[in-house]
């Protein structure tokens, strides 16, 4: 018999904490929503804590009922949540760093006037992240999959004031939608086929069936409809273009949303759903191949981005599809691995990011930064542990999990691993030229203050006060997260040695088969590739950004169109705006707009108000006020009754 | 013994006279005269039907009209010498103060 956790407490904290701020915030000092902010997400990640050293003494999973929500039939859907190992990585993941980033967005959004506004929405976050990570059935999760989207559409349209945020709100919102389509006619397949959404009984029900080898069928068809809803919230091909542009929200909130939690909720949910992608070979080939294929493209476009937060965009979306590739190869546990390291150095990447973009004023352009070492020693040290770590130098963090996916991905076919390794290569280069373009070489900063900041507009920024003078460093309250995040940067990946991670999520995830005796010489000699690849990156970068600064200039002369292409992201925005948006819009425009609801819609209703005023313009007159013409229409009206009367009485 | 249709007749015709006089008359003592005109036709028919098929209700209706007619009259009668001290008048057409 399993103890009582209270396991409904750790989502509903950060709710309360919303709720809190949301109605009352305004009023309330900032003191005060720090305090309420920082207590609800603070006790949800001790109520996770708790779990965790709980954690050995369950049985597991451990399944806690909190209300009943749907029963019709024999459907039902509760308020109920699921704990296992894998919904423990998680929920440590992101109550943990959720929590970090609570602490450090006090320091950057201090000077906010929305402060309040901010941290209510993180609150909301939490609550929508942790439902989904907790949830015991599908549609619970859904619950949570778009709270998560709606906590991100609010937070990337915090500076609502500014045109781009708020479309790039919208954009993310729209591009959500087309993958939660694609999820929910998977959840109405379940729901056909296995009569529940319940996890436990619809994977129960799919274990007996067997592989689907044979061409694709009802498993295949919904593997392929979960990844489309995971491509569209993990930001993978062909719907990530929201995640670059989401960079208009606030940096935390970059760092939190879309880069350690929100955007890993698709990853979470294939490896969720293991045991119906397990069973349909196709639907696996095509995560593998989407995950493959993001993680490269999208770091090529990281090369050629200047502005910092898009670099580590790009980034995450080529890390992201690491973790695809990871689980379109059927491991699992080297996906959920990633998406541990890939939050604790991410996050604080961006969250340096955060730190050196408050360093100089809200600039975000590396073009006008460099040399900023001197200036923030701790950023650039913490930034610099995550750039080893993503890069996957060892003994850091991301060496270890990339180093996993690379070799479950070779096992399954050479391909994703070949790719996979340059990919890595790329992902150090651009890293490091990230590194040396933002904290080597000269500051180039100066002149930016006299003319005005640039063209960030960053008026609506909340740091903008402090745009003037030299770069500085920041205040306590932002390090430490920082300082915290890097630790687990340097050793989290050290709980994946020996495969211990993986043995741990073995009673989710199912043991699989020890790796062939006689491969262990292959392993160390991919090991050896991919640092190779992770070091040759930096020497590239530290040669074209540091000792020759000129070269960049010289290399992108040279490669003419396909640079401007990579810069311009292959033009797929441009592509989409003119296969979808821009037919979308004409369609509305001409045909549902002009056509369907002017020519029809309107054109019915005011005929008709036209019908009834000329018709009434010719009865009026009948109203004359005069009493004897009334007493005439009356005698009328009687006499024309008696008439039909008598005419009825004759037939 | 006058057959039935010709005590129709009458009252039609009486009810018809009534109708006219209330419509073209502009005299309100004319058109209440009219209207009693009217009641009274109605009254015809009512008896001459009692008197015909032989059922007393046709009658006894006929008592509450009179009686009607009567409280209409003296309520009617007030309402007109009121309708004189203020207006001065008894053309219906110029008693319109409830017209816009």
């Amino acid at each position: 018999m399993n103890p009582n956790l209270n396991l409904w407490l750790i989502p509903l904290l950060p709710l309360a904490g919303a709720a809190i701020n949301g109605f009352w915030g305004k009023k309330s000092s900032r003191n005060a929503v720090t305090a309420v902010a920082l207590f609800f997400s603070g006790a949800a990640f001790a109520m996770a804590l708790l779990v965790a050293l709980r954690f050995s003494s369950l049985a597991l999973p451990y399944h806690e009922f909190f209300a009943h929500w749907i029963r019709s039939g024999n459907f039902t859907a509760d308020f109920s949540f699921y704990l296992d190992q894998l919904s423990l990585v998680m929920l440590l993941v992101v109550t943990g760093v959720g929590f970090l980033i609570h602490i450090y967005s006090v320091g950057y959004m201090w000077d906010d006037p929305s402060y309040y506004r901010f941290f209510s929405y993180l609150n909301l976050f939490m609550f929508f992240m942790l439902t989904l990570v907790l949830a015991d059935n599908y549609l619970l999760m859904f619950i949570g999959w778009e709270g998560v989207g709606l906590a991100s559409y609010l937070l990337i349209g915090f500076w609502f004031t500014k045109d781009s945020a708020a479309s790039a709100g919208k954009k993310a919102f729209i591009v959500n939608r087309i993958g939660d389509f694609g999820f929910l006619i998977a959840l109405f397949l379940l729901i056909k086929h296995f009569g529940s959404l319940n996890f436990d009984r619809v994977f129960g029900s799919v274990m007996p069936l067997g592989v689907e080898t044979a061409g694709a069928g009802l498993l295949t068809a919904i593997g392929i409809l979960l990844m489309v809803g995971a491509c569209g919230k993990s930001a993978q091909i062909p719907l990530y273009i929201w995640l670059p542009d989401a960079m208009e929200g606030p940096t935390p909130v970059s760092a939190l949303i879309h880069a350690a939690t929100m955007v890993t909720a698709g990853v979470y949910m294939v490896s969720r759903s293991h045991v119906i992608f397990e069973r349909a070979p196709i639907a696996l080939t095509v995560v593998a191949i989407i995950g493959t294929l993001t993680a490269f493209f999208a770091a090529t476009i990281g090369i050629a981005q200047t502005d910092i937060k898009k670099v580590l965009a790009y980034s995450t979306v080529s890390q992201l599809g690491y973790m695809f590739m990871a689980c379109g190869a059927g491991a699992f546990s080297a996906g959920i691995f990633h998406l541990m390291t890939h939050a604790f150095f991410k996050g604080l990447l961006f969250l340096g990011a955060g730190s050196v973009i408050h360093a100089v004023g809200g600039e975000q352009d590396m073009r006008k930064m460099g040399g900023l070492k001197s200036f923030i020693p701790w950023t650039f040290l913490t930034m610099g542990i995550a750039t080893l770590a993503i890069a996957g130098i060892p003994p850091l963090a991301g060496f270890w999990s990339k180093d996993e996916i690379l070799w479950k991905a070779y096992q399954a076919s050479p391909v994703y691993w070949a790719i996979g390794v340059i990919t890595a290569f790329i992902t150090s280069f651009y890293m490091f030229r990230l590194l040396y373009m933002t904290f080597f070489g000269d500051y180039h900063g100066a002149q930016v203050d006299e003319h005005g900041h640039g063209s960030h507009g960053h008026a609506s920024h909340g740091n903008d006060d402090h745009g003037h003078g030299s770069p500085h460093e920041s205040p306590m309250v932002m390090l430490v997260p920082l300082m915290i995040l890097a630790v687990l940067s340097l050793v989290g990946g050290l709980v994946g040695i020996g495969d211990r991670f993986e043995n741990f999520l073995a009673p989710v995830f199912g043991a699989r088969e020890v790796a062939e005796a006689g491969s262990r010489r292959t392993e160390l000699l991919l090991m050896g590739i991919s640092v190779a690849v992770a070091v040759l990156g930096e020497r590239l970068a530290n040669l074209l950004y540091y000792k020759r600064p000129e070269l960049p200039q010289r290399i992108a002369d040279s490669l003419d169109g396909l640079y401007e292409a990579v810069v311009h992201k292959y033009y797929i925005d441009e592509l989409y705006a003119a296969i979808f948006v821009k037919p979308l819009i004409d369609g509305s425009t001409r045909i549902l707009w002009q056509g369907v609801d002017r020519n029809i819609i309107d054109a019915a209703v005011n005929d008709a108000g036209d019908v009834a005023r000329q018709a009434s313009d010719e009865v009026r007159h009948m109203q004359s006020g005069n009493i004897r013409s009334y007493a005439g229409w009356v005698a009328a009206g009687a006499a024309a009754v008696i008439a039909f009367m008598i005419w009825m009485g004759v037939r | 013994m006058v057959p039935l249709s010709y005590y129709l007749l009458l009252s039609g015709f009486l009810f018809g006279c009534g109708v006219i006089g209330f419509l073209i008359k502009r005299n309100i003592i004319t058109i209440f005269m009219s209207i009693e005109l009217m009641l009274n036709g109605v009254n015809l028919s009512f008896v001459a039907f009692a008197a015909h098929w032989h059922a007393l209700s046709g009658q006894v209706f006929v008592f509450f009209v009179m009686v009607v007619a009567a409280a209409e009259a003296a309520v009617g009668l007030a309402i007109i010498i009121a309708v004189y001290r203020t207006r001065e008048t008894l053309n219906v057409d110029q008693v319109n103060l409830l017209k816009l």
